[in-house]
């Protein structure tokens, strides 16, 4: 089959027009070949007898195999040939080295890293020099930066974290007191009942497994809130979309500043046991930095407690796009008036600030009394 | 060469034959389309593209034209503005040059210079690329230089069902659009599309991957393919992106997969300097930077005119083990 | 090389014995050609030269080794008339380093600088205005030299080849244009490219002398480029032949030639102007069986040497790849 064109790699034999026993000359047609420009004749560049044809009409065969036997004259018939090899393949090309420059070598204190993994170490808070790269020239890649912080991720926490974290509460609460009309209300709520509730529960249990008022808290909050819709829910430039199920943000301070409010998730479905596992879990990953970031835009409303630092009570600022949040001070022993009598009690203040554009002061005084009626009879939490 | 058709009983076709029944859906489709262009009817196209279609349709709307690429293709803008749905067929990109004043200098500025009174819906088709010892003066891949001008659209049908289904919007589309088919894929064989037109605005994932994404376009996207498989071999997820559409880039398909693998290879039959590829690297530089994780590599033509031994012009070329080659330096040592 | 003497072709033995010696080299050259395109020898496109020789060997002998060619992509014809040595000329068919081109063009592409030999040009229409400023060159340097242009009839469709024909005449430049008219541009016929078919009167246009010839006379193409290139050559100004001429074989190796029909190619082959020149100087005792025979053989055995030649050439190494690209070779 010859090669017809440039981009011939077989070719279909339509016709004879020579049969055996014919002579032919050079420069005779001997053959017609389909091709998709038309038939296209096949010009014999020999003289001789054709003896054989090797190829009927309509088989399609590669550009190379013999098409027939021609047999010079007075020669004797040849032996069939073979096809011939596959065309000798043109040498393998070069392969060039990309022109790609190579990475410098480290120098000084600037270690060689990719963009990306400056940016992951920058938001993960890893330290680049420690690092041994993976990447082109030994550069730390980005997957060398996932790697270190899952090794040591709470040792890898540091000031970068933070000074992003600064930023971001900065914005958040400036936006926050920007757009927000807030308004304050607060009131104090008599622990007695629920205190000795908590250490009757807490009576023969191992330290470990022991709850903490601020779950009380919390609790109490997130039932009482599904009551009130208006406080439990996100501001969109849309306007205000209630959340159907109440995911609890606890506001926990990072050692050495800024804070971080993750959600409980359906706090006011679960257990008290189960909510102290939780927030336990929530204190230990924030510490360790493994948060997920659906925990930190999941919260629907935010609950502060100070407890700890000894206030008496707070105004909190609402994380926007939430619409409330409820601050509690210490548990601390104070004067409380009761039937004409001042006795000493455990008690609590409990502020919440509120966006007025979604609730008003009266509800949210009968959101917070609701919460007081709550910690009264802890066994309903 | 094999036949046009594919053996009875099969839904194969080939590139070239794709091109055809594009044509010949658009001329039944619409009255208003016409083919012209040098060896178009008679000789059934240089590339065997058009024949039968003269017998189909009459000399009036498969019209031979004598070799005046300029006039020809001005023609076709002209007529466009007259109301007509003009195919132009210009045999090869290098011949395109004859034509190239009309093609910058009225095609793609006549809407903004009469602000706005007049677009061009023209579609031109034309051969590119090199592979068939055709050297210098029929074998280079001039399609970044199309897609560096406003005013036009640039199509590079790299697969059967586009080579059918791109020219329908390309017909249907109010302005100039400039369709490039690589010399190498009219032989190319694969499964009959439905005649149906196909998006015109978007790059294809063709095969998708984590490691590195390889960005490429008509021509080059079998290479690149198979370059994918060699690197597949050795544990490497290579994503390959077919860009499909020159101009306007499809930056978002490629963006969002760079970000995914973080590093980018890019192939180009034309020559590096000053390329489509130059381009491509330079809107990655632009907004994935920061997510890299290596400099993004190019494999284009060795910076010469094609010459015309085998060995010589396969060497000018890209080939699989050099995009095997610039996948792998973006990975660092294994 | 022919130095024309006069202006009318001198009809003696030898030198008709020369120009069928020509033609016959280019005939036996291209049909090895074609035998070697279907072994995949040669690559690309092929464009033979078979029935058009008389207008190339016709025409270089009005040149002298000074004068200068410009060609198309179908030029080997002119190369091997123009005395390209025919190894030179098989080796860059081959692609290989010794070719006259080095391998770097192939068929499309012949060069040769001691001849002076300005190439294949596979733009149709793209070597005119180089013929008009080697021209122009050699008129700025004083020079009595002829600078013949060979190209198509399916040129005179393109822009160029009127912007080069106004371009020389206004500027009075020693151009010699051959058009190689063989009625067909690829597979268009000159009567559905060309309002005026008659190609020559399109150059009269332009205030050139014009003349159109038949191009299956080898003896008529030489007669009447002896008159031109001497009036080029006395500083007349750009002459024009028409050389109407056929192809015997297809546009390229692959065409259906679905565009002409076979009693057509059959008649212009009764015309084939090797079979002419042998015959009328068999019939008139200038030649005998014996001489034809010699030429024969004289002619097989060169172009198998040409074929040794470029079998045993040699593949020019890859690290060269990116040379000839400019002359001060600077990095890309």
């Amino acid at each position: 089959m010859p090669s017809l064109g440039a981009d011939m790699a077989a070719g279909k034999l339509v016709e004879w027009l020579k049969k055996p026993g014919d002579a032919v000359r050079r420069g005779d047609i001997v053959a017609v070949v389909e091709t998709q420009k038309g038939a296209i004749e096949v010009e014999i560049f020999e003289t001789g007898v054709l003896s054989e044809t090797l190829v009927p009409p309509g088989a399609t065969v590669p550009v190379g195999t013999p098409l027939a036997l021609i047999v010079g004259e007075g020669e004797p018939a040849r032996a069939r040939p073979t096809p011939p090899p596959e065309r000798p393949i043109a040498p393998a090309p070069p392969t060039a080295p990309p022109p790609v420059a190579p990475p410098p070598a480290a120098a000084g204190a600037r270690p060689l890293a990719s963009p990306a993994a400056r940016r992951l170490a920058a938001a993960r808070g890893v330290d680049l020099a420690a690092l041994t790269g993976s990447g082109p020239g030994g550069a730390v890649v980005s997957a060398d930066v996932e790697r270190a912080a899952e090794r040591a991720p709470a040792a890898a926490r540091g000031r970068i974290d933070l000074a992003a974290m600064r930023q971001a509460i900065a914005a958040a609460m400036a936006r926050s007191k920007r757009e927000i009309p807030h308004y304050y209300l607060s009131t104090s709520i008599d622990m007695t009942t629920a205190l000795a509730w908590l250490e009757a529960r807490n009576a023969d249990r191992p330290p470990a497994e022991r709850l903490l008022p601020a779950v009380l808290l919390v609790k109490a909050v997130a039932l009482a809130l599904r009551r009130f819709p208006e406080l439990n829910g996100f501001h969109s430039a849309d306007g205000f979309r209630p959340a159907e199920d109440v995911h609890v943000g606890v506001a926990i301070a990072l050692r050495g500043g800024g804070l971080v409010a993750p959600a409980i998730r359906d706090t006011a479905a679960r257990p008290l046991d189960d909510l102290m596992a939780a927030f336990r879990d929530l204190v230990a990953r924030v510490r360790a930095g493994t948060l997920r970031s659906s925990e930190l835009s999941d919260p629907t409303i935010t609950v502060s407690s100070l407890g700890e630092r000894g206030v008496e009570g707070m105004l909190a600022v609402i994380y926007p796009p939430q619409v409330a949040i409820v601050g509690f001070g210490s548990v601390t022993r104070r004067p409380w008036a009761t039937d004409d009598r001042v006795e000493v009690r455990p008690a609590v203040t409990a502020s919440l600030a509120g966006d007025h554009r979604v609730s008003d002061g009266h509800r949210a005084a009968l959101f917070l009394r609701e919460v007081d009626d709550l910690l009264q009879s802890p066994e309903r939490l | 060469m094999t036949a046009d058709r594919p053996p009875p009983g099969t839904n194969e076709i080939t590139y070239r034959e794709a091109v055809k029944q594009a044509i010949r859906d658009a001329m039944i489709r619409d009255p208003r389309v016409f083919l012209m262009g040098e060896d178009v009817g008679r000789y059934g196209g240089c590339y065997a593209v058009s024949k039968g279609l003269l017998e189909e349709f009459g000399p009036e709307r498969i019209r031979d034209t004598p070799l005046s690429e300029s006039t020809f293709t001005g023609a076709g803008i002209g007529a466009a503005l007259g109301g007509m749905r003009p195919i132009v067929e210009i045999m090869t990109v290098n011949f395109s040059l004859l034509a190239l004043d009309q093609i910058v200098n009225n095609a793609a500025t006549l809407l903004h210079m009469s602000g706005g009174l007049f677009n061009v819906p023209l579609v031109i088709r034309m051969a590119t690329g090199a592979g068939r010892q055709l050297a210098a003066q029929h074998s280079h891949s001039l399609e970044g230089w199309y897609a560096h001008v406003p005013g036009l659209k640039v199509l590079a049908p790299a697969t059967i069902e586009d080579a059918r289904g791109m020219l329908w919007p390309a017909l249907e589309d109010p302005d100039p659009v400039l369709i490039f088919e690589h010399v190498m894929l009219y032989n190319d064989t694969g499964p009959l599309p439905d005649r149906r037109p196909v998006d015109i605005t978007k790059a294809a994932v063709r095969r998708p991957g984590k490691d590195v994404t390889i960005i490429t376009y008509g021509g080059m996207l079998p290479k690149t393919l198979a370059a994918a498989d060699m690197l597949a071999a050795d544990g490497i997820a290579a994503e390959v992106i077919d860009l499909r559409v020159l101009r306007p880039l499809d930056e978002e398909t490629v963006i969002a997969s760079v970000r995914r693998t973080r590093r980018a290879v890019i192939v180009d039959e034309g020559w590096r300097s000053g390329s489509l590829s130059a381009e491509i690297s330079a809107r990655i530089m632009e907004q994935a930077f920061w997510d890299l994780d290596a400099p993004v590599g190019r494999v284009c033509s060795a910076e010469v005119p094609m010459p015309y031994p085998r060995h010589l012009e396969q060497a000018a070329l890209p080939q699989p083990d050099g995009i095997v080659a610039a996948a792998r330096a973006t990975l660092g040592p294994r | 090389m022919t130095q024309p003497a006069a202006t009318k072709p001198h009809l003696s033995r030898p030198h008709l014995l020369g120009l069928l010696r020509g033609m016959l080299r280019i005939r036996r050259f291209e049909d090895k050609c074609a035998e070697l395109y279907t072994q995949e020898k040669i690559r690309g496109f092929l464009h033979l030269y078979n029935g058009e020789e008389a207008v190339s060997v016709g025409v270089m002998q009005a040149l002298t080794e000074d004068d200068a060619v410009v060609a198309t992509y179908r030029e080997h014809g002119q190369a091997l008339a123009r005395g390209v040595p025919m190894n030179a000329v098989m080796a860059e068919m081959y692609g290989k380093a010794e070719g006259c081109s080095g391998g770097r063009g192939g068929s499309m592409h012949l060069f040769d600088a001691e001849r002076r030999f300005y190439g294949g040009n596979a733009i149709v229409g793209g070597g005119l205005p180089l013929a008009v400023g080697l021209a122009l060159a050699d008129r700025m340097q004083g020079r009595a030299r002829v600078t013949a242009c060979f190209f198509g009839d399916g040129a005179v469709a393109e822009g160029e080849f009127h912007e080069s024909l106004n371009l020389a005449a206004l500027w009075t430049l020693p151009v010699l244009f051959v058009c190689e008219n063989n009625l067909y541009a690829m597979g268009t016929a000159l009567e559905r490219a060309q309002s005026q078919t008659d190609i020559h009167a399109k150059a009269a246009a332009y205030q050139m002398p014009s003349e159109a010839v038949d191009g299956m006379d080898v003896v008529a193409v030489e007669a009447a480029a002896l008159r031109a290139a001497a009036a080029v050559r006395a500083g007349e100004g750009p002459h024009f032949l028409e050389c109407r001429t056929y192809r015997f074989r297809a546009h390229s190796m692959f065409d259906a030639q679905l565009y002409r029909g076979k009693d057509e190619v059959e008649e212009w082959m009764k015309r084939d102007p090797i079979v002419r020149l042998a015959n009328w100087m068999t019939e008139t005792g200038m030649m005998h069986d014996r001489d034809r025979e010699e030429l024969e053989a004289e002619v097989a055995a060169e172009v198998d040497a040409s074929v040794a030649f470029a079998e045993a050439g040699s593949w020019e190494p890859i690290e060269t790849l990116t040379r000839h690209v400019t002359r001060a070779q600077a990095r890309p």
